[in-house]
């Protein structure tokens, strides 16, 4: 136990003797926490159409103060030929062109059917089908008024079914609290385990782990002192991000914090596990840093931060069993956000608690004390 | 000269003879690809839901069974009571609670009408959405076909045309910013912790009273990493191409020398990088949140630029992927020329020279 003690008195020392690495420790992560958080959104809004208006009657006028009006989209005209107001998804000025043909309100009144031209820029699938989606129904609506105006007809029934919709655990759809969980497990990982993944490859490589290795201090105390000062740094960074979340950000905290934090211990120790384990299989720091890198992006992408992992492919999600963030973005979703108890992400927790135990058995079994 | 090329070759041996990197560094533009192509996708399928139905009826399992047709929904469980949602939803898997109103079958007969409520749960505020949605088409379709009515026909058809990327592939998005993650991470990343590497173990210093000039040094640091990561650009179009169809519309000639033009940037901020930081640790941690993360989230490569508030899409301006992913979309999805691609060029090339002139100030040829 003194053993222990004077490592990690060492560790700290280390850590807060270091003034580049304290900013980078502790201020970096929390201004990219705030403005990542802003920047990771999905929302549409401020679509640039361009109205390529051949017709210029009251009809497409009408139609056109329809998108005008709309918060969604930023209307600009073009009075080019449609191949030239083309250049404009070219050149990036428009994200789509609306184009209303010639005669267009004559057909409509005369034969009851006109055709309107949409041109998306689909590079962006998403962005995509949303634009196609609230541009359908703007038509649509618009639709169903000249209808009744120039068949008399009566409206076909669409209600007979009264749905009700009802936005549980995030009813302003806010998409803010939905990511800051998500970029906090990011950056609380980062932290915690390139530090540790660093720490133990820069000894072997200033060769200042030969002085530790002939003297009597033991395997598993090394380790644990290597260990607890990161995971203690990395506990207070989720903390830290957690307030911000919570004062800057109207992050709810619905579920216990007691298991949140509980949940985070656990999952740490894993996160920091792996970064212990790749130093012992690596010789330097460019290395352990590469091979850290690799894992991380491909775990991050798999997680279901970005996009929902239920949707991914069945073999992705059985990957998916040994990537730790998968697990804790889950919980801390789960927890922050729907208020679940720690019983309901029992089963995410006792996978973590086995992972540790294979990966710190791993750690050690790779770690040896000769050169 | 011959000096210079003993040193290239030096530096290519380091490179070469760490196996582990070298895997990674040729592996990981490999799996990225895959990932972005096969995993990444925001389609809705398979959303497990949950239904509550205290009288189950025709119109009820018809509209259930439609549900699940589509595709999208799956129907993990009936519940006994609507309280039940609640703990439904905390345990995690389900996303929506289907509740029919008692007695749906029977309503629907007499007045015409029916209530159906839907719980959604919009933790991720864009699924809640999408499901949202879904729900209520396949709905509404349901009732088309059991009334049997006309189909509201006329009016005006909106004909949709999906420019550039007419199957809506999510990876056509996503090749683009792989390749500048690719080419940042290797370039700038690895040239900055090369020649940090070098300054931590005093070998720098070495280097320094060596007849090689600091320039030759730096040059001889970078050549290698141009090679690589030139190789990395071209395996990722390649890949992009064969494996998922994303198609080089524009000149392949100046996609390659744009490529080439965003290596060299990224490795004169990796050698600005170096110049700052006296530790591999250091330099690690700049490029990781100075590089990584930004370009990830900043530059247009998942999240669109246009819908981050005003001083983000500043900052995003700052940010040399974000212009290296417009020359790319532009030259490889649109197929457009030099004449849309011009600026954001121009923009690279200033980036490029400032951070050269910043590392010549910077740059010592004295250790402390």
């Amino acid at each position: 136990m003194r053993t222990i003690s004077y490592i990690l008195r060492k560790e700290f020392t280390q850590i807060f003797r270091n003034k580049t690495m304290l900013p980078i420790i502790f201020i970096v992560p929390v201004v990219q926490l705030v403005v990542l958080v802003f920047a990771a959104n999905m929302e549409l809004k401020n679509i640039d159409v361009t109205v390529v208006d051949r017709d210029k009657s009251s009809t497409s006028q009408r139609l056109i103060a329809k998108f005008s009006g709309s918060p969604y989209y930023n209307v600009t005209f073009s009075e080019a030929s449609i191949d030239k107001s083309v250049d404009d998804l070219y050149a990036d000025q428009s994200d789509m062109i609306l184009h209303i043909p010639q005669n267009f309100e004559r057909d409509l009144y005369n034969h009851k059917h006109t055709d309107l031209q949409v041109l998306i820029n689909a590079i962006n699938n998403t962005s995509a089908s949303l634009m196609n989606g609230y541009t359908q129904s703007i038509v649509m609506d618009f639709n169903k008024n000249i209808l009744l105006k120039i068949s008399q007809r009566q409206p076909p029934m669409t209600d007979q079914f009264k749905m009700e919709s009802s936005f549980w655990y995030n009813p302003e759809l806010n998409y803010k609290i939905y990511m800051l969980p998500g970029i906090l497990v990011v950056l609380v990982t980062v932290i915690g385990m390139f530090l540790t993944a660093m720490n133990l490859v820069r000894e072997k490589e200033i060769g200042t782990i030969e002085q530790i290795n002939v003297t009597p201090i033991r395997k598993h105390h090394l380790l644990i002192g290597k260990l607890v000062p990161f995971w203690v740094v990395a506990i207070f960074e989720l903390a830290f991000g957690l307030s911000i979340g919570y004062f800057f950000f109207d992050l709810p905290i619905e579920g216990s914090l007691v298991s949140l934090f509980g949940f985070g211990c656990i999952y740490l120790l894993v996160a920091l596990g792996i970064g212990l384990f790749l130093s012992t299989i690596t010789d330097n720091q460019q290395q352990v840093m590469f091979l850290a890198y690799f894992f991380m992006l491909t775990f991050i992408l798999m997680s279901g931060i970005f996009t929902p992992a239920d949707s991914m492919p069945e073999w992705a999600q059985t990957i998916n069993y040994i990537n730790p963030f998968y697990y804790f973005i889950r919980a801390i979703r789960m927890i922050l956000l729907k208020g679940s108890a720690f019983i309901h992400v029992l089963p995410e927790a006792l996978s973590l608690l086995s992972y540790a135990l294979i990966i710190f058995s791993l750690a050690l079994w790779r770690y040896r004390k000769t050169v | 000269m011959k000096r210079f090329f003993a040193f290239v070759k030096k530096e290519f041996f380091h490179i070469f003879r760490d196996f582990r990197t070298l895997l990674i560094l040729f592996g990981m533009p490999i799996v990225q690809i895959l990932l972005f192509g096969y995993v990444i996708t925001t389609d809705l399928k398979d959303v497990q839901i949950a239904i509550y139905d205290p009288t189950p009826s025709e119109v009820t399992q018809g509209l259930v069974h439609k549900l699940e047709s589509s595709g999208y929904f799956i129907v993990d469980q009936y519940l006994s009571s609507p309280d039940e949602a609640e703990s439904a939803f905390k345990t995690g898997d389900i996303r929506e609670v289907i509740i029919f109103e008692a007695g749906l079958a029977e309503k629907l007969q007499r007045d015409g009408k029916g209530d159906i409520q839907l719980l959604i749960d919009a933790s991720d505020p864009n699924m809640g959405n999408l499901i949202n949605q879904y729900t209520r088409g396949t709905i509404l379709k349901y009732q088309q076909q059991i009334n049997e009515g006309p189909a509201v026909s006329g009016g005006i058809e909106v004909e949709s045309r999906m420019m550039f990327n007419t199957g809506l592939d999510s990876v056509y998005m996503f090749v683009p910013g792989t390749m500048a993650l690719i080419l940042m991470l290797i370039s700038a990343m690895m040239t900055s912790i090369s020649i940090a590497r070098e300054k931590e173990m005093g070998t720098m210093e070495v280097l320094l009273v060596s007849p090689l000039r600091p320039l030759q040094i730096i040059l001889g640091k970078v050549t290698p990493y141009v090679a690589l990561s030139f190789i990395n650009a071209v395996t990722i179009i390649v890949l992009g191409n064969t494996v998922f169809g994303v198609p080089v519309k524009g000149s392949l000639l100046l996609l390659m020398a744009e490529s080439l033009l965003f290596i060299l940037l990224a490795l004169s901020l990796g050698i600005l990088i170096s110049t700052i930081s006296k530790t591999q640790q250091v330099a690690m941690f700049i490029s990781l949140f100075a590089l990584m993360l930004p370009t990830i989230l900043l530059s247009g490569f998942i999240f669109p630029i246009e819908s981050m508030p005003e001083i983000l899409q500043w900052l995003s301006v700052l940010m040399p992927p974000r212009w290296f992913i417009v020359i790319i979309k532009n030259i490889m999805l649109k197929g457009a020329g030099m004449p849309f691609v011009w600026k954001e060029t121009l923009i690279l090339l200033a980036m490029i020279t400032f951070f050269i002139v910043m590392s010549v100030r910077k740059f010592k040829v004295r250790l402390e």
